[in-house]
């Protein structure tokens, strides 16, 4: 069987609880370390993009309304899904030529990570919201409150671990997003969407998008209808582009680019709070 | 042998369905883009009937579409104007009023909106009352019972006795095409209509659904096509109903332009009764203006 061609699967998008292509039509190689073609991805537009958006727009009313508690039920079942799949992840990390014990080491900690946000979606407005003392007869309070529709734009390096750091503390503050993967390795994160098509992630929640940032990154930062971004690019011509863009509405930004994603460091709950704003509101007393 | 025959009613027209949704589904990947795609945004704004059909309907939500209409987007004052604003009878008055001097046409539904239920009489003062509120333009529902029935000289002689009613203000048809069942009864209750007097007619009440579909949308405007090669005589079409989305607009203008010609691409022949397309069409086009997306969050509901 030495002359057989081997079937290199092309990865899709994942977007509205679907796995769509680009509409665009085009796909680009994939490679592993050596240089070898593995696998084709998406190669998405800035079409891609706007879809996305009106996908995550409309899944986040739902998102932002269900209990905080059910949510927390959900990250949790999304961790279950991702230990059950362990090894497709382990494989499609070997794949892109990581060597075994690193891709255990980034799919067991990436697991864990949303085990972690799973328990702070029922307690963030417990520990950060507070009871203002004002100088009327009013009872004062703020509670945290999701922000919106969240461009995540995730680093080439540990493409699984990082994408699944970036995701889950935004979707357990309630937010809808849409992912930038990593360029070079998506094969992983695509993957990563089939899980949470079978968990209980509600269809836009969360989206998922390859190819190139130089071509998907303007259209997600400039977008009117995105309410934050979340940047783990380093380059910082890259980082212009993205506060020049998130200007023109006044997006939330977060660039995030630590040097260690093991590190614990990244399992805070104010990664969370970043991406909420705060409600205050006005009770009046009565006497 | 008089001037104008008025055809057989009882003879059908056939209509092949998968020709009209083949041919359909060809005109829709018709790609209009950039300058020509701005134009047709513009066109399609000056084209709506910017609805309010709601029984919570109040003076002040009318006037608040009003300046919409007058004014689709503040921030860019050089944008057409939409072509009415449609009510019911009883807020024609208020919107009158609010559009004085604007250009802007105030429409009417009447006769027993939406179901027609009703007896020719109130239908008749219905009308009379729209149109002495100010009314420029009635839009009336053709009893369907009746034309299902097969009694096709009673949707005739009530058509023909509504446009007498309605005077100098123009007579738009609702045929609730989502009711008649077939495209052959499309066709024919266009005929109908055409052959009584309409000066428009339209697909749907916007209250029930399948409301404007292409193919249907299509099925009239062929109908309209061969009403004036007998007799010379132009009859506006306007789809209404469901249609949300600027790209959809966009198509419904191809069918025009592939059918009827360029002398249909006018308010004065073409409408879309609609009222969450103007907020689509002004997002577009603003990106089509700034290169950036727009938020529905930056636009007036109303």
């Amino acid at each position: 069987m030495a002359d057989r061609i081997e079937v290199l699967k092309t990865y899709k998008t994942y977007v509205g609880g679907k796995f769509p292509r680009s509409e665009s039509d085009r796909t680009y190689q994939i490679k592993d370390g050596k240089g070898k073609h593995i696998a084709n991805a998406c190669r998405c537009s800035r079409k891609d993009v706007r879809d996305a958006v009106v996908t995550a727009r409309s899944a986040f009313g739902g998102w932002s309304s269900r209990s905080a508690y059910n949510r927390g039920q959900v990250l949790y079942r999304i961790a279950e899904m991702l230990e059950g799949r362990k090894d497709q992840f382990l494989r499609e990390l070997q794949l892109a030529g990581i060597k075994e014990k690193d891709a255990k080491h980034e799919v067991h900690t990436a697991i864990d990570r949303v085990i972690y946000f799973a328990g702070w979606t029922d307690k963030i407005s417990q520990v950060f919201g507070t009871v203002n003392p004002v100088a009327s007869a009013h009872f004062n309070f703020s509670s945290p409150d999701a922000t919106g529709v969240v461009g995540i734009i995730a680093p080439e390096e540990y493409p699984l671990l990082s994408a699944i750091s970036m995701i889950a503390p935004v979707i357990a503050g309630g937010n809808s997003c849409i992912l930038l993967a990593s360029e070079t390795n998506p094969l992983p994160v695509v993957s990563f969407g089939e899980v949470l098509h079978a968990s209980d992630v509600p269809a836009g929640v969360v989206n998922i998008l390859t190819g190139y940032r130089s071509e998907t990154a303007e259209t997600i930062s400039s977008h009117k209808d995105v309410n934050a971004l979340f940047s783990s690019i380093s380059d910082n011509k890259f980082r212009k582009l993205i506060d020049e863009n998130a200007s023109i509405n006044v997006k939330r930004t977060e660039h995030y680019t630590p040097d260690d994603w093991y590190s614990d460091d990244h399992e805070n709950p104010y990664l969370v709070l970043k991406f909420m704003e705060t409600k205050t509101t006005w009770h009046p007393v009565g006497f | 042998m008089s001037v104008l025959t008025i055809p057989d009613f009882n003879q059908t027209t056939p209509i092949d369905q998968i020709g009209v949704e083949e041919r359909v589904s060809r005109l829709n990947k018709r790609s209009i883009k950039k300058e020509s795609k701005l134009q047709a945004l513009k066109l399609a704004l000056s084209m709506i009937d910017h609805t309010t059909l709601e029984g919570k309907d109040s003076e002040g939500k009318v006037i608040q579409l009003c300046s919409k209409a007058r004014l689709p987007y503040a921030p860019m004052p050089n944008l057409p104007h939409v072509a009415a604003v449609c009510v019911y009878p009883n807020m024609v008055a208020t919107a009158k009023k609010a559009l004085q001097g604007t250009g802007v046409k105030v429409a009417s539904v009447a006769t027993a909106f939406p179901s027609g239920m009703a007896q020719l009489h109130i239908k008749l003062d219905d009308t009379r009352y729209a149109v002495s509120e100010g009314a420029d333009e009635i839009d009336m529902v053709i009893s369907r019972g009746e034309f299902l029935k097969g009694n096709y000289t009673f949707i005739f002689d009530e058509i023909a006795a509504i446009k007498e009613a309605c005077g100098e203000a123009h007579l738009k048809v609702i045929l609730e095409t989502g009711e008649l069942e077939t495209l052959e009864n499309v066709r024919k209750a266009s005929d109908i209509a055409m052959h009584a007097g309409a000066d428009f007619i339209k697909t749907s009440t916007g209250k029930i659904s399948p409301a404007a579909t292409q193919p249907v949308t299509l099925v009239m405007l062929e109908a309209i096509r061969d009403f004036y090669r007998d007799t010379g005589s132009m009859v506006g079409m306007k789809p209404a109903g469901g249609i949300r989305k600027a790209k959809e607009a966009l198509q419904y203008l191809v069918l025009v332009k592939e059918t009827l010609g360029s002398a249909w691409l006018t308010p004065e022949w073409f409408r879309f009764g609609a009222s969450s397309l103007t907020n689509d069409l002004l997002m577009q086009i603003v990106k089509q203006e700034t290169g950036v997306y727009q938020s529905i969050n930056y636009f007036s509901n109303d």
